[in-house]
């Protein structure tokens, strides 16, 4: 994938998120959304590098990650919206936007619960020898739950071909990580206790983490066992759309808004000869097509209410008892 | 036919759907030298090192692995080696694996089976091990629970909840592990949500799960001394749950004992008594009683145990109070 179409991927998402966020201030979330804005990097540039049939999951904050893999973009939007062809058929909602067909094994909502669930789709994987490898993102607050020990301990024992990507925003929620770490950095700083080697990669950089999330994939591929990546990042708001993000420094957000991932991919093509206006099309392009997306899903019309008695056991039906 | 233990009847049950279906594999802790029950003996031997592994003490791991290599193919088989360590994996169990199909509007379907002992029987082992938790689970929907009360039963069920393209914990009864029974040769599949009439009777319908069953059976035998012919129902699953098993019964009788090992505070008996007053009211002549384990922690001392376990003279004095009621 070059240069290009990892830029325009990424407008995309920050169209999208920021649609998102506008379409929560207008109250038609029904229920919370947490904004992928300023991590668009990683997912982008992680998604890449995997093919057809690796697997990934994300967190409450997924929507980026699904939508990198291939999630169809309306499916998505008409999940956060509560309209007709949601991609969970509204019974997930934002916090757990899923594609299966796309490899995108689900967004879970309980902090570090999908470490452990990637650790069994590499374990299937590793025994179906299907050479599939596993990606499991989630944030900088997950390396402190017991789920996140136990996965990636036992993946590093049984040599799974996962990779665990640590989004680190510094903020576990509202809570500056390095108040609630022993450590300087909370991933790359706790490798050495799996024997894993120690991976910080620049997570607004596309094209460095394409370059250290290949390595780990590549490594996992080819039997090599798990990686623990650190991508350092940024959240450009709040912890959900509900939060304004008041609690951190003003000094430290215009730091992190100069790093913008945008402002990095664009830089990077403009050095390298892109056309500047070219790429001012891209970005109004996208930002037209998510809002053109979001008029039509909201003409949609609401799901049918006899869809929340289905998919609790595999017949379809919800009947515990005769 | 062939006379196996309960513990044994659970290893060949793995044997027979393990050498069926090579997608069915096990993970738990010490599952390769056959597990502290000795349920999982010689299936390492047989079906070799892709088949059954070992895990660290780690019940996140053991059952969100579980739930992943379902999602990637597999049908695997969990030990969780004390169905009191449920605690220590409580979300996987019911906010991943209960709720994942769901959430994915269908996306996913999870054929997993998380197993392991459960239960007191008064075998001293306390309140961190011995619980009876069932009921823990049976206020989640996406779960299906099997609770075998006997060797047949525990093969049977198993390769059952082996079969089912749904999450299944079963619960083993550490206290039934030796005991002995003729199971069928041959393939042995039960059917999930068929009760069992263990004995037919027309005066007091007793209803009991794993080692309740036979507490019930215990209680009918000293109540036919006195003349009297219990109907003795044993779930085997509660969730799916036969409740027009209970029902057809309670419309013969009019009498009916629930007897649980839990302590009653919140037990599986709360919901059929539930059932069988909305559904059943015209039909009983007598309140319906519950007998269950005490609402308090497990002690160890024998004596303190008895104290607080169901026993028959409990179910006795029961079903006695609801055939004396006026």
């Amino acid at each position: 994938m070059d240069g290009l179409e990892l830029y325009v991927r990424m407008c995309f998402l920050r169209h999208f998120e920021e649609r998102v966020d506008l379409l929560y201030r207008r109250g038609l979330i029904h229920g919370p959304a947490h904004l992928g804005l300023g991590q668009e990097a990683i997912a982008v540039g992680a998604a890449s590098v995997l093919r057809p049939g690796d697997c990934s999951l994300g967190t409450y904050r997924g929507h980026a990650h699904a939508l990198a893999r291939g999630a169809p973009p309306d499916a998505v939007l008409a999940e956060l919206l509560g309209r007709a062809g949601g991609i969970c058929q509204g019974k997930g909602g934002s916090m757990h936007i899923t594609s299966v067909e796309h490899g995108y094994f689900g967004s879970y909502a309980i902090v570090g619960a999908h470490l452990p669930i990637a650790c069994g789709l590499a374990w299937a994987a590793k025994i179906r020898r299907t050479e599939a490898v596993t990606v499991c993102f989630f944030g900088d607050g997950t390396t402190n739950i017991g789920a996140f020990h136990e996965a990636v301990n036992l993946a590093a024992v049984w040599r799974l071909p996962v990779v665990f990507v640590c989004e680190n925003n510094w903020y576990m929620e509202y809570t500056p990580i390095a108040d609630v770490i022993p450590v300087a950095l909370p991933a790359a700083d706790r490798a050495a206790a799996y024997g894993l080697d120690r991976v910080v990669v620049d997570g607004n950089d596309v094209t460095a983490v394409q370059r250290v999330v290949g390595d780990a994939v590549a490594a996992a591929r080819s039997g090599e066992g798990p990686s623990l990546v650190e991508a350092q990042t940024y959240r450009l708001k709040g912890h959900s759309a509900a939060d304004a993000g008041a609690y951190r420094p003003a000094a430290e957000v215009t730091l992190w808004r100069e790093r913008d991932p945008l402002l990095r991919v664009r830089a990077a093509l403009t050095a390298a000869g892109a056309d500047e206006a070219e790429l001012d099309e891209i970005d109004s392009r996208t930002r037209s097509d998510v809002a053109d997306l979001a008029r039509q899903v909201l003409d949609r019309p609401v799901p049918e209410p006899s869809g929340a008695w289905t998919d609790v056991w595999s017949d379809g039906s919800w009947q515990w008892r005769n | 036919m062939a006379e196996l233990t309960y513990r044994q009847a659970v290893a060949a049950a793995l044997a027979q759907e393990m050498a069926r279906d090579d997608r069915v594999v096990l993970l738990g802790e010490d599952v390769v030298s056959g597990g502290v029950f000795k349920t999982t003996a010689g299936l390492h031997e047989k079906f070799g090192a892709d088949r059954v592994w070992n895990t660290p003490i780690s019940e996140q791991a053991i059952a969100g692995a579980a739930m992943g290599a379902a999602m990637g193919g597999l049908r695997p088989v969990a030990e969780i080696m004390f169905a009191d360590f449920y605690a220590t994996c409580w979300d996987q169990v019911v906010n991943e694996i209960a709720k994942v199909r769901y959430m994915t509007g269908g996306q996913v379907r999870l054929p997993l089976v998380l197993r392991g002992a459960n239960g007191s029987g008064g075998l001293g082992f306390g309140s961190q091990h011995g619980q009876s938790v069932e009921n823990w689970a049976m206020c989640v929907p996406g779960l299906k629970i099997v609770s075998p009360a006997g060797p047949a039963e525990a093969f049977g069920l198993l390769a059952a909840a082996i079969r089912d393209d749904d999450p299944v914990l079963v619960f083993e009864h550490k206290a039934l592990y030796g005991r002995r029974e003729e199971v069928p040769e041959g393939e042995h599949v039960l059917p999930l949500g068929r009760a069992r009439t263990v004995r037919a009777g027309g005066d007091v319908t007793l209803v009991g799960l794993s080692i309740t069953v036979g507490t019930c059976l215990e209680a009918a035998d000293e109540l036919a001394g006195h003349g009297l012919a219990a109907d003795v129902l044993d779930l085997r699953t509660l969730v799916p749950l036969d409740a027009a098993a209970v029902l057809a019964s309670v419309r013969r009788t009019g009498r009916l004992v629930v007897v649980e090992e839990n302590p009653g505070q919140l037990g599986w008996g709360s919901a059929i008594a539930a059932i069988a007053a909305e559904e059943a009211f015209s039909d009983l002549t007598a309140p319906v009683a519950r007998v269950s384990g005490g609402n308090v922690p497990l002690p160890v001392a024998a004596s303190l145990e008895a104290e607080v376990d169901v026993s028959a003279a409990r179910v006795v004095a029961a079903a006695r109070a609801v055939l004396n009621y006026r």
